[in-house]
């Protein structure tokens, strides 16, 4: 499978020659081939969520590049990286980031606002995503009203929704009992088999232990990825 | 185009999320609006009026001054106009004003001897006698009564007469005939005890317009005591009183939209918490700077839309429907609070675009600059709430 993401010497500090700069990545070079599940371990503070950000598109580099399918994105226009977030990601957050007021399916539709896809195109998708997802007799309901685990879906289900290459996942499991995460589990099984490249920040041994599952595990110790394991 | 009405359906369905909030800003808004809306409406609408009283009016009124108070003038000083060139036709006016101490109610009463061209009935004739008298709908309103019923007056010497209602005026300007009270004119000079061969005043009319401030001076000339006042100078005294009384109510009611300016001010800049982690969160699944800023404009738009519309909508209703209750006393000035008028809507397209503008677009700008610099700034901070 060809290389879908690669970083070579990535860099980022926070708040540069600011009294409270914080150099959070260290010459990072990762990689991840098309279709592989790829995790990042590590303790909280190590640059895990830092590294995502950077992958997703979600902030610029200090130094070092970024490839993406082969093109350099580190110095894209930020609309060319919205273009990505949105066609090319799925993001599913550690707070699972849902609009609290808006009804489950409101929130799923979020990502498909800004694009020329029709209502109708987007309610069927939508309604498909929460049949897979076993959410289609809830979608009426407020995020607010969900518990955690119902929750846990709505986010997958958003991070699908735009049908992306990528999904990103930072800390999935933080809220969830081991009922829930073995459901998670499942489900990113399930989009592994369908083709889906993944990568998972995460210090759950309940995730970063799933061998069938991950491809290639990464180690984050102080900004540096320290150990690669390819298993 | 489907992007930009999902994204319009988006900024809806968030609007409605916070409808607390919302409802509370358009209510400030709306009354904000409709005061001042009210009060442009209505002095429009009393400047239009006063348009049509003069574009039945003479184009010069000649009174006499005695110890500079208005007094009668003789009827022969109307033969010496007449024979100015340039001059039509000059007419003796006969009038003056009823004071009904019951009903406290003024009416002006004005004799005629045939039918004057320029007031249209509603329905009926003019006075044909010295019984019967033809009304305005004020008037006819006050006292409840219609064609065929009878009035009763008391002249100058404390006798009450009974008068035939013959006919009811019709009103393309209200403020003309609202109040009017004809009677056959020499009945009138009875009424009022008036002297024959003296007249309230001289209607005169000029045959090209350019020329009437040339004769109203030539009229002074020839007449020293006497006061020409030409139909545009009445005209400008109108717009002056009404232009006073109107500035000196905005004047007020600045106080009320710069306290709406604050408040916009105030939602705007102090993007709340939560609003900022919604912007994070849209720029984090795919939305970009321009995506949340035109979310930002639908919502900034339909508020204030609907807010400018409603209350337009209640700035109409209360002066033209209502009578401009709560501003009428202020603009109109005691002769025209009763009997009861109600306006012609007559609105100035360019003062509701103006304030459209001095309202929507701020608003607008309040609710996008603040949602402009969160978006700018990278999402990756909402991975880390």
């Amino acid at each position: 499978m060809p290389t879908l993401i690669e970083t070579k010497d990535l860099c980022k500090i926070y708040n540069r020659h600011k009294p409270d700069e914080l150099q959070a990545l260290s010459d990072v070079a990762f990689s991840i081939d098309q279709g592989q599940v790829a995790v990042l371990k590590g303790p909280s503070g190590s640059g895990k969520t830092s590294l995502l950000s950077l992958i997703g598109c979600m902030a610029r580099p200090t130094s070092g590049s970024i490839r993406l399918a082969d093109k350099d994105v580190a110095k894209l226009p930020e609309r060319f990286l919205a273009e990505l977030r949105r066609d090319l990601f799925g993001f599913i957050f550690q707070q699972f980031n849902l609009m609290r007021e808006l009804s489950l399916f409101d929130n799923i539709l979020l990502p498909l606002y800004p694009t020329e896809i029709s209502g109708k195109e987007m309610k069927s998708r939508a309604d498909e995503i929460l049949r897979q997802l076993e959410l289609g007799d809830r979608k009426q309901q407020k995020v607010k009203q969900l518990s955690g685990g119902e929750q846990q879906r709505v986010a997958i289900a958003r991070a699908l929704i735009n049908q992306p290459e990528i999904i990103i996942a930072d800390e999935p499991t933080a809220h969830l009992d081991r009922a829930l995460t073995e459901e998670l589990l499942t489900i990113l099984a399930r989009l592994k088999q369908n083709g889906k490249t993944i990568i998972i920040a995460t210090h759950d041994p309940a995730i970063y232990q799933q061998q069938e599952l991950i491809d290639r595990s990464y180690l984050m110790h102080d900004g540096n990825l320290l150990e690669v394991e390819r298993l | 185009m489907a992007r930009r009405l999902n994204i319009l359906e988006h900024a809806l369905s968030s609007l409605l999320r916070r409808k607390q909030k919302n409802l509370a800003i358009i209510v400030v808004y709306t009354l904000t609006v409709a005061t001042i809306a009210s009060v442009l409406f209505l002095t429009q609408s009393l400047r239009s009026e006063a348009v049509n009283v003069l574009a039945a009016a003479p184009d010069i009124v000649v009174q006499r001054l005695a110890a500079g108070r208005h007094d009668l003038i003789p009827i022969a000083d109307a033969e010496q106009i007449r024979r100015m060139p340039g001059v039509g036709k000059v007419e003796p006016r006969v009038w003056g004003y009823y004071y009904d101490s019951l009903k406290k109610v003024n009416f002006t009463l004005m004799g005629v001897k045939d039918s004057p061209t320029n007031l249209p009935l509603l329905q009926g004739t003019f006075p044909a006698n010295n019984e019967q008298c033809t009304l305005g709908k004020g008037i006819a309103e006050a006292y409840g009564v219609t064609i065929g019923d009878s009035l009763v007056l008391v002249d100058s010497s404390n006798s009450s007469k009974l008068y035939q209602v013959s006919g009811l005026f019709i009103a393309d300007s209200e403020l003309l005939t609202n109040d009017l009270i004809l009677l056959q004119e020499a009945e009138l000079r009875r009424f009022f005890k008036l002297p024959d061969g003296r007249a309230t005043d001289l209607a005169v009319e000029v045959y090209n317009q350019r020329e009437v401030a040339t004769l109203a001076k030539k009229i002074k000339l020839a007449l020293p005591d006497s006061r020409p006042i030409g139909k545009t100078e009445i005209l400008h005294t109108y717009d002056t009183v009404f232009n006073w009384r109107s500035g000196i109510m905005l004047t007020l009611f600045a106080s009320a939209l710069i306290a709406f300016c604050i408040l916009a001010w105030d939602k705007a800049t102090g993007i709340s918490a939560d609003e900022k982690r919604e912007i994070g969160i849209l720029k984090a699944i795919g939305w970009d700077t321009n995506d949340v800023l035109l979310l930002k404009f639908w919502e900034g738009l339909a508020i204030s839309l609907t807010a400018f519309l409603l209350g337009a909508i209640i700035a109409y209703l209360h002066v033209f429907f209502y009578g401009a209750g709560l501003l009428a006393p202020v603009l109109q000035g005691w002769s025209v609070l009763f009997p009861q008028f109600n306006l012609t809507p007559a609105i100035d397209l360019y003062q509701l675009f103006v304030l459209a503008l001095l309202t929507i677009v701020p608003y607008i700008a309040c609710t996008i600059v603040p949602a402009w610099k969160t978006a700018v700034t990278d999402p990756d901070s909402v991975m880390r709430s």
